[in-house]
This record gives C-alpha cells, sequence and structure tokens, in this order.
C-alpha cells in the first residue's frame, strides 16, 4: 500500500480545512444531492447557469476529506465553464482515477494532486461523489425512489 | 473501570479465569495474515468475526466427504446429511435455551429471520392503528423489514429512545409501550454501541399488555450466553457469521406456539406435506418454514461454531472481553480529540468513536495502512447517528481472541491519523 501521504497531499487537506463556494445558493437554477448510501456521505450542489455557462456552482454537506476536497476543487475547475465543458472535465477526472495512464493533457492541473486515489480503490466513491451530484444537476435528473417516512 | 464492572461483578468474587487468548488465536489462521506489510488487527468483529479451523473443517469434510441433500432420499448418504443437519439444529437450540428443536428455524441469517416473522407473524394479525414498537439503536435490518408490515397493514411504528449515555429511555417507556403495541423488536446488544438491552424487563411489560417480543440477538451471540426463555423472548433471531461460523445461515427461534399458528413465508420444497393443485397442506414444525434446500453445509458449520463456543470457558471470555473494552476506552480517551459515543452500564467490547475534524473514513483508511481493520460509516443505524448528531462513528468491535498490544496499534494509528490531519 502506498503511504496514506500520497493520498492526503496538502492540497486535499486545505481544501477538506477550508473548503472554496461552501454555501448553499440562493435563485440556483439547478441542484442535485450526492449521496452515497454506504457511508452516509451527503453533498448537495447548486448551480446557477448563464446560458449555456456555469455562472455559479457551490456545494455544502458532510463527508470525508476526500469527498470535501473533491467537492472543493470541483466548484473551482469548472465556474465559468460550459456545461459540455465540466462533463469533459468529469470525464478526465474519472479517467483519472480509475485508469491506469498519466492525467490527460486537458485535465485541469489542479485536479492531479487526486491520482494518488487510484491506489485506494475503496476511496474513488468519495472523490467522484461531488461530480455525480453535479453531473445529475447538469441532466436534471431525477431523485431516487424511497420508502415514505409516514409507512 | 466503571464500564465493566458491572456486567463482571460476580466474576470479581472469585479470582478471574484466565484465557489462553494466544492457544485460541492459533485457530484462527487469518489472525497471522499481513496487510499492507503489516500484522492484521481485526476490529471488525462486529461485522462478521473470523472462523476457527474447526468450523470450516467441519463445513468442508461435509461437502467433500458427505455431500447429500436432507430429508429426501432413501439412502444412505441423504439419511446421515438429515442427521448432521438435525443434530446443528440441536445444538442451536441448546445454545439458545430453546425447549424444542421445532422452535428452532434455520434461516440465511437475522434479516432473514426478522423478515419471516414480519410477513408471516405480523403482518396477517396487524390493523390500522396497532404499533409496532422498535428503540432508537435498531439496525436497519431491525427497522426496515417493519416499515414494510407498517406501510402494508396501516399500522404505526414506534421508537423508544436512547439516551446520551446510550442506553433505552426506560422512563420514557410507557410513553411508546401502550396497549395499542402489538410486537416489540428490539436488539439485544447495540451494534454501534455495545449496550445490552434489558430485555426481560421489557418483554415483561410487552407481555403484560399482549404483545409478542421479537429479539435481535445478532451482536449478542459472539459476547454473551444467551437463554430466550430467561430472557422472555417470542422470536430470537442471529446469524453463524458473527459467532465465529459460516456466512449464509442464521436462525430463528420461535416460540412453538406462535410458530404454530403462523402461515408459511415462502412455498417450496421440503415445506409440504401433501400438494394437488386444489390444495397443499404444509409440514410440521420446523420444515414448515424451510422451503427448499436449505444451506446445510453452513447449518453443519453454524453447529460446529456453536460447539466450539460451548468449549471455551465463558467467565474467562467474559473477563478477556471487559478487559480489552476497558482497556480501550481508557487508551481512547488519552487521545487528544477523540470522543466515545456511549457509556452504558451493561455493554460488550463494541466501541464508537469520532475524532475532531476527522471524518471517519479517512481515520479508517489511515488505520487500514496501518493494517487495523475497523469499521467507519454508519453502521446500518443512521437513525442512531442522527440522535448522536454525528453522520458516521469509527467502529472498533473487539472478539475473544483480540489483545492489549493490538488496542495499542490502534491507538498509535490514531496518533498518526492527528499528525496528517493537524
Amino acid at each position: 500500500m502506498p503511504d496514506t501521504r500520497e493520498l492526503y497531499q496538502l492540497v486535499i487537506l486545505d481544501h477538506n480545512r477550508a473548503p472554496r463556494n461552501f454555501r448553499a445558493m440562493e435563485g440556483a437554477d439547478r441542484e442535485a444531492e450526492g449521496y452515497n448510501p454506504m457511508c452516509g456521505d451527503q453533498l448537495k450542489v447548486w448551480i446557477k447557469l448563464d446560458g449555456d455557462r456555469i455562472a455559479d456552482v457551490s456545494f455544502n454537506g458532510s463527508g470525508c476529506a476526500i469527498s470535501k476536497a473533491s467537492a472543493s476543487l470541483m466548484t473551482t475547475s469548472v465556474m465559468g465553464k460550459t456545461r459540455e465543458e465540466a462533463k469533459q472535465i468529469f470525464a478526465r477526472f474519472h479517467e483519472m482515477l480509475t485508469g491506469a495512464g498519466a492525467p490527460a493533457a486537458d485535465l485541469p492541473a489542479k485536479l492531479a494532486v487526486f491520482a494518488g486515489v487510484r491506489e485506494f480503490p475503496m476511496r474513488v466513491k468519495c472523490a467522484t461523489l461531488s461530480w455525480h451530484a453535479l453531473k445529475d444537476a447538469l441532466d436534471e435528473k431525477p431523485p431516487a425512489q424511497s420508502i415514505t417516512k409516514d409507512g | 473501570m466503571t464500564v465493566s464492572s458491572t456486567r463482571r461483578a460476580s466474576a470479581t468474587a472469585t479470582p478471574a479465569p484466565v484465557l489462553d487468548v494466544a492457544k485460541l488465536r492459533r485457530e484462527f489462521p487469518v489472525l497471522r495474515t499481513r496487510v499492507h506489510g503489516k500484522p492484521l488487527v481485526y476490529f471488525d468483529n462486529g461485522a462478521t468475526s473470523q472462523k476457527p479451523r474447526a468450523v470450516v473443517e467441519a463445513e468442508a469434510d461435509f461437502a467433500l466427504l458427505e455431500s447429500a441433500n436432507v430429508h429426501r432420499g432413501v439412502h444412505w448418504l441423504s439419511h446421515h446429511a438429515s442427521e448432521r443437519y438435525d443434530r446443528a439444529r440441536d445444538e442451536l437450540r441448546a445454545f439458545v435455551g430453546a425447549g424444542d428443536s421445532a422452535e428452532i428455524i434455520f434461516t440465511s441469517g437475522t434479516t432473514a429471520a426478522i423478515n419471516l416473522v414480519a410477513q408471516s407473524f405480523a403482518r396477517p394479525r396487524l390493523q390500522p392503528g396497532d404499533e409496532i414498537l422498535l428503540t432508537e439503536m435498531e439496525h436497519h435490518s431491525n427497522i426496515v423489514p417493519w416499515q414494510l408490515v407498517a406501510r402494508a397493514t396501516g399500522a404505526r411504528i414506534r421508537v423508544i429512545p436512547v439516551t446520551d449515555d446510550g442506553e433505552l429511555d426506560l422512563d420514557r417507556l410507557d410513553q411508546v409501550l401502550t396497549s395499542r403495541t402489538r410486537v416489540v423488536a428490539l436488539t439485544h446488544v447495540s451494534n454501534v454501541l455495545g449496550t445490552v438491552n434489558p430485555v426481560r424487563l421489557i418483554a415483561d411489560r410487552a407481555h403484560e399488555l399482549g404483545a409478542v417480543v421479537l429479539v435481535d440477538g445478532a451482536q449478542a451471540v459472539p459476547h454473551i450466553p444467551v437463554n430466550v426463555r430467561a430472557l422472555g423472548a417470542d422470536f430470537y433471531a442471529a446469524s453463524a457469521h458473527k459467532m465465529f461460523g459460516p456466512t449464509g445461515v442464521g436462525v430463528l427461534y420461535g416460540r412453538a406456539d406462535l410458530l404454530e399458528a403462523m402461515p408459511p413465508w415462502q412455498g417450496g420444497g421440503g415445506m409440504i406435506q401433501r400438494v394437488t393443485f386444489e390444495d397443499t397442506s404444509f409440514a410440521p414444525l420446523p420444515d414448515r418454514f424451510e422451503a427448499g434446500t436449505p444451506p446445510i453445509a453452513q447449518a453443519i458449520g453454524m453447529g460446529a461454531a456453536v460447539q466450539w463456543m460451548r468449549s471455551l470457558d465463558w467467565n474467562a471470555v467474559e473477563a478477556h472481553e471487559g478487559d480489552l473494552l476497558a482497556y480501550a476506552t481508557r487508551r481512547l480517551g488519552e487521545v487528544p480529540g477523540v470522543q466515545v459515543l456511549g457509556r452504558a452500564r451493561n455493554r460488550v467490547s463494541v466501541v464508537s468513536f469520532v475524532m475532531d475534524a476527522v471524518h471517519p473514513h479517512d481515520l479508517g483508511t489511515v488505520l487500514d495502512s496501518q493494517g487495523v481493520a475497523v469499521r467507519a460509516g454508519h453502521h446500518c443505524a443512521q437513525p442512531l447517528m442522527q440522535r448522536f448528531g454525528v453522520p458516521a462513528t469509527v467502529r472498533a468491535s473487539f472478539a475473544l481472541y483480540n489483545t492489549r498490544s493490538e488496542i495499542d496499534v490502534l491507538i498509535d494509528g490514531l496518533h498518526q491519523v492527528r499528525t496528517i490531519f493537524a
């Protein structure tokens, strides 16, 4: 096993301690929840759109250092991008976490701090939780079915 | 230590018998495994325990040398397999203190056992306005089956709250246990806090009001001797794999008069007397509730696990586990920022904790890098997590083969977590 310090890069620890764009958003155009039933991690992502462009993006919720830092760096990576560009970045990010090769050249450099997650397969879901929520928000996916609370 | 003194009070009157842990550990080859180059420290016994050689060999010997279906064949091997299977059932009867082995149903595990009672006992009986009483510390598998029944019948779920100490709030019992209560379903031991619940007291009150009591024993059986009649349990559910046995098999104890009155849950071979397209009559207990070919080798393995457990000195086991719990609680208290959840007066060797500003998952990953296997998450007890205002915890659950020096490795790991996240 690689050193856990490979996983917990200083940038990740910094974004965990002080996540960027960590706030609920008033008047958002889109929102979606990222929920991992295995661990209970729960994040919400909000987007304000200007045409096809992400004018503002924020998140809050509770999660581990990996999921929180990933969400934080996600917001700073997709801010101002088009929907298609944002999805492309996620695709590249996902490839880096699950693939074997070097990160793609068009992956924003700051996301490379998550390359170490690849060595911790159990943590890939943590790193992608907010990204899946972002994608759902962009695609406006319906929420999951649940047992009624009053049942 | 107060955490262990209540339960072990009787053991302190005479010198506590000593458990030969080194000898015990040799029966569990996995405990010599190295993980990431470090000796495995297995503290996830609450999820599943390790299995001793005797159990795996019983299962393997049956599969390799004695495989045959049960209750079907006239041939010798089938007869022999049936005898082995019946003997395993009788081991389980003695293990839980039941009067008759017809009261012992083999299931795929605790979850299936609870669902069987929910669907076969509760669902046909409950009416709108009836109440099912659970506790705030239940595992999801003792919540969701009842929600399904409540939704189908119009019955209502009520809950015994948990105190800050992690005990059931008995002062509130009269408010939630009423003449409308039909079923009380509670855990014997909390899988998160280790709390041992006062089952007898609650069962007596429930019975006065005409309610039936199901006890989830999954977390109790590896730690404390169980007697369903002394507990006042009408139903008692447990899994083999948490008590040194195989996965895929568990047991439901049910009072014979209750089981007799219940319709079958699943239909199939083995549970009938006579089948025509017009009508089918069902087999007597316990076969009526065991449709299809049961997990035969696993049931025999569960019987072997019971035999193995019965060979131990349980005063010595309880003294050893009490020492582990007291030692772990003390050492955890020395780590800055660590907070242990619950401090019930009566509990087994399970401890849940959180650390300031460090998410349990990150803690779990760093501990794993040190070879320490703990559970990080909600432990399938989300309502209890909400009760304590935490999204998740780290749980270290100790079994009789764990040691103080393994706890030292855990504590060293926690100090390492602190340096990373400082």
